[in-house]
Order: structure tokens, then C-alpha cells, then sequence
């Protein structure tokens, strides 16, 4: 798939393994990948991530063409992508806060 | 592309004539002065404070010394700290028009007024005889910054204006980003991209000094409101404002007021250094875009998706729309509208070589829609820093 727009969605870089919504995805809609067509399983919101393709637990998650994070678990292509399956591989140099403010 | 040239062989594509107070209590003596030039190429610039500050010092210096602008007034009260003999100099050095009116010498308001309104006069005469001469992408200084962000600025703005970028750099333009606070997280691909490893330990310190800095003054860099906006981690968040770099070599680190010495992509590190003091690195949007221009940015890309309406005294501002529901409700103030890639109708490449494009008509005299209704936002406040070390710059043969 080279397209940059598939549907609901934008590859904003060739190296990308994540496609983003550029409006909110509803559930069940088609989406056309190189591992052929999928249903969407869930709503996804704009700028929200789904796999473009199989992603193994422990791979680079890429935006951008630039490494985002790392997938925790095993992630089917068209699955949303998001803090439930990867994480930061990011070591802060200082103490930073989390989501709930609280420091980490 | 024609431009004006000026003494220092730096090439201007606008030929401003700059009044500068040199204290508040100044302010608005020279916005009279400036009142009574609607429609011709006259700005105002100023400094509010009373107190002695190195780099604002340093700042009106570059600002009035830029290759857009053609002549400059001084309006001070007199009895403040501003060294206006060496910012005079400098500017008499530059090879432009220069005059300073002392409000308490001049006889007040009313004179003051007068006086200034009949140098200006002779200025704009004298600004008209700059030479025209052809000009170059390769000639021109492009600064971006990003304000109003929301959702759609990651996925459709900033990558637009970093496809620019890439083809700007490519013509051998110098193209400047900035805002290291919001690089936190991707300190390390930013380092991969640097022209020397020097150079790329640098780019890291830079963006710990940031997280310090910004964890003194108590703001952490991931909310809530980031995962809610389908942002993961940190360096995702970060990456959505760093993409506005594109994917050129990163060739130097500059401060405010540093000149690229050569064409190629910088960063700027706008975080004071030292202790915390002056509050605030930069206290709004225009106060990054002064610090662009200061290190001789011609023109800046001002990234949006909620909607800004500013442009910018001395360089042009192009105002990239990244949501197409603020495109349409702002439209008369915006330049480009990079909400089309969130709908389908264009895609991040297409709307980055329209910025290009956009780029050249805009330094060939072409209007912004920020310049057109007239605006021309300024702000210069307190801050400190030391000076950039030889690692910081490209070598030049």
C-alpha cells in the first residue's frame, strides 16, 4: 500500500507500521491493507493510531518514520494501537509526571 | 526573486522603516510617530523595560540590523537603562538611517511627535533608493513555530510545514525550528540527525535544559488530555510539533540572535540557561516568532489548529491552518489551508510544495493575509543566556 490516504485514515510515513485518523472511524468500517481488507472491531477517534500491519510484541512502533514506542503485546493489523499496547521507550532524565499527575 | 540589498550583503525582501521605543514610558510617543504612516512600510518596536538586560540588548541590535528593514528611529524618555548609544552604532555600522529622539530633550509629546514624523518622512525618501537586486531560496532565512495546537496539527500542519522545510533546505535555504519544551522524548532521534556527534550531544543537553527548566516552573509534558487526544507516549506528543524539522540534516544549534552562517536546518534553543529567573522562556506565540527574526529569519511558518490571527512586525508570518473547521471560520486569516489533507482532498506532499511556493511569492513582495489586515505584533521581554560554543555551528569551507 503506498496511498497516503486509505479510507479514514493517513500513512504519514513510507516506514510507518500505524496508521492515523484523520476523522473519527466508526466501528465496522472497511479498511483496505496490504494484509487485505479488515473491519474495524471498534470506534476509533480522530488521531488515533491503528496497526497497519501485524505487529509482534517487542517491535518499534513507527509514526512519522520515527520510532513512537514499543508494542507490549501482539497487535492484529487494523487493532487500534494506543497506551493499552505500547509503551514509551523514552527515559526521561528528569522525573516526569503521568497522566494523573502524579510523579513517575 | 528580487530583494533589497544592504551594506552587510544580507538580502531583505521587505524595506521597512522600524521605530523603537526604548522604554514603555516611550511606547506611545512612537506609536504616534508610527500613527501617521497608515499604509506605508513603517513599524513600531519596543523594549518595555527600565532595568539593563544583555540579550534584550542584544535583540534590538539583530532586529534592527535585519535585512528587512531600512532605516530606524530610537524613541527613548532618556532616563532609562537601554544603552541607546550602542544600539545606535550598531545600527550607523550597518550602513542605515539612524536617529534618536531623547523625549525629555526634544520638549516633550507634542515635539517629540513632530520631529519623529519628519525624520520618518526622509527615511521612507532614503529607504527608496536601497537597490533592488535578484535574489535566491538559497538567500533566505525561514523560521517555524506552532500555536493554537489541537489534534489536527500532528497529523496534517506540522508534517506540511516540515515537507517544506525539506524542500526549502534542498534549495539551500537556512530553516530554523524551535521549542525544545516541546521536544522532550525525542531527544535522541533528534540527536541522530545532527550533521556531527558534537553536535547531536548538544541538541540532547538542549532539550534536558528544557525539561528542567520546565519542571522548575512545575509543568509536566504528559497529560491526561494527551491519551484522551490518541497521543501514546511521550515521544509521540513530542514528534507531533518536532515534525514540523522535516527529515533534512540538523546542520546547527542556535540562540536568539545567532545568524546561520550557512543554508541547512537548525534548531533554536529558546530556554534562558542558568537558574530560572525572568519567569517564562516565551510568554506567547509572537515571542518566539521576535526570536526567529532576531536570528535573521525573513519570513516565519506559523503553524495552527484552533486559530491564530497574528503576523509580526518586520518578517512576514504564513499562517498554516491544520484543522479545516478553523480554516473555514478563519479564513480570511489564514494563508494556507492544511486542513485538506484531514479531508481527503490533498495530501501532506502536495501541501508542503504549496508552502514552498507560497515561500518565494511571499519573499517576491506577495502579501500575507496577517500583513494584508494590517497586523504587526511585537513583543521583546527579559531573558539571559550564554553564548553558543564553536560545536554549535557548521564548519564553512
Amino acid at each position: 500500500m503506498t496511498d497516503p490516504v486509505t479510507g479514514p485514515f493517513l500513512l504519514l510515513h513510507p516506514d510507518d507500521n500505524v496508521l492515523v485518523a484523520r476523522a473519527t472511524a466508526p466501528e465496522g468500517t472497511e479498511v483496505a491493507l496490504d494484509a487485505g481488507t479488515i473491519r474495524l472491531t471498534q470506534s476509533i477517534p480522530m488521531a488515533h493510531k491503528i496497526a497497519r500491519r501485524a505487529i509482534a510484541a517487542g517491535d518499534t512502533i513507527r509514526k512519522y518514520g520515527m520510532p513512537i514506542g514499543i508494542a507490549t503485546t501482539d497487535i492484529a493489523p487494523g487493532a487500534h494501537v494506543h497506551v493499552h499496547n505500547i509503551r514509551s521507550g523514552y527515559t526521561p532524565s528528569v522525573v516526569l509526571q503521568d497522566a494523573d499527575g502524579r510523579a513517575g | 526573486m528580487e530583494g533589497w540589498l544592504r551594506a552587510d550583503g544580507r538580502k531583505g525582501i521587505r524595506n521597512t522603516v522600524v521605530v523603537a521605543y526604548l522604554v514603555e514610558c516611550a511606547h506611545f510617543v512612537a506609536s504616534e510617530i508610527v500613527a501617521g504612516f497608515r499604509g506605508r512600510d513603517v513599524q513600531l518596536i519596543g523594549f518595555p523595560g527600565c532595568f539593563p538586560n544583555e540579550y534584550a540588548a542584544r535583540m534590538m541590535e539583530r532586529l534592527c540590523t535585519h535585512p528587512n528593514v531600512g532605516a530606524v528611529l530610537f524613541v527613548s524618555l532618556g532616563c532609562e537603562s537601554f544603552d541607546k548609544v550602542r544600539a545606535s552604532a550598531a545600527v550607523e555600522a550597518s550602513g542605515r538611517p539612524v536617529k534618536t529622539l531623547v523625549i525629555q530633550k526634544a520638549g516633550g509629546t507634542r515635539a517629540t511627535v513632530k520631529a519623529g514624523q519628519d525624520w520618518v518622512s526622509g527615511a521612507l525618501e532614503a529607504v527608496a533608493h536601497v537597490p533592488r537586486v535578484p535574489m535566491a531560496v538559497s538567500d533566505l532565512v525561514i523560521g517555524t513555530v506552532c500555536g493554537g495546537s489541537d489534534g489536527t496539527s500532528g497529523i496534517s500542519g506540522n508534517p506540511a510545514a516540515g515537507r517544506a522545510f525539506d524542500l526549502l533546505v534542498a534549495e539551500g535555504a537556512a530553516c530554523i525550528f524551535e521549542e525544545t519544551g516541546e521536544l522532550i522524548g525525542c531527544e535522541e532521534i533528534m540527536a541522530s540527525r545532527a550533521v556531527t556527534p558534537e553536535l547531536g550531544q548538544l541538541l540532547r543537553e538542549s532539550v534536558q535544559k528544557a525539561e528542567r527548566y520546565y519542571a522548575t516552573l512545575g509543568y509536566g509534558s504528559f497529560a491526561a488530555g494527551n491519551a484522551a487526544g490518541g497521543l501514546s507516549t511521550i515521544e509521540e506528543k513530542s514528534l507531533g510539533a518536532y515534525v514540523k524539522s522535516g527529515d533534512s540534516q540538523i546542520s546547527g544549534l542556535i540562540k536568539p540572535g545567532d545568524i546561520p552562517p550557512t543554508g541547512g536546518l537548525y534548531l533554536m534553543d529558546v530556554v534562558p540557561d542558568g537558574d530560572v529567573r525572568f519567569g517564562f522562556p516565551n510568554i506567547s506565540d509572537n515571542a518566539e516568532i521576535v526570536e526567529m527574526i532576531a536570528s535573521g529569519a525573513h519570513l516565519t511558518l506559523f503553524v495552527t489548529g484552533r486559530g491564530s490571527v497574528v503576523g509580526s512586525a518586520i518578517s512576514p508570518v504564513i499562517k498554516i491552518c491544520a484543522n479545516p473547521d478553523t480554516y473555514r471560520a478563519l479564513s480570511e486569516d489564514m494563508d494556507v489551508n492544511a486542513g485538506d489533507i484531514i479531508e481527503g482532498r490533498r495530501t501532506i506532499d502536495q501541501v508542503g510544495h504549496e508552502i514552498r511556493d507560497l515561500v518565494v511569492a511571499v519573499a517576491n513582495g506577495q502579501q500575507t493575509a496577517s500583513e494584508g489586515l494590517g497586523h504587526r505584533e511585537f513583543i521583546l521581554t527579559y531573558k539571559s543566556f550564554d553564548p553558543i560554543g564553536p560545536a554549535c555551528l557548521p564548519r564553512i569551507a
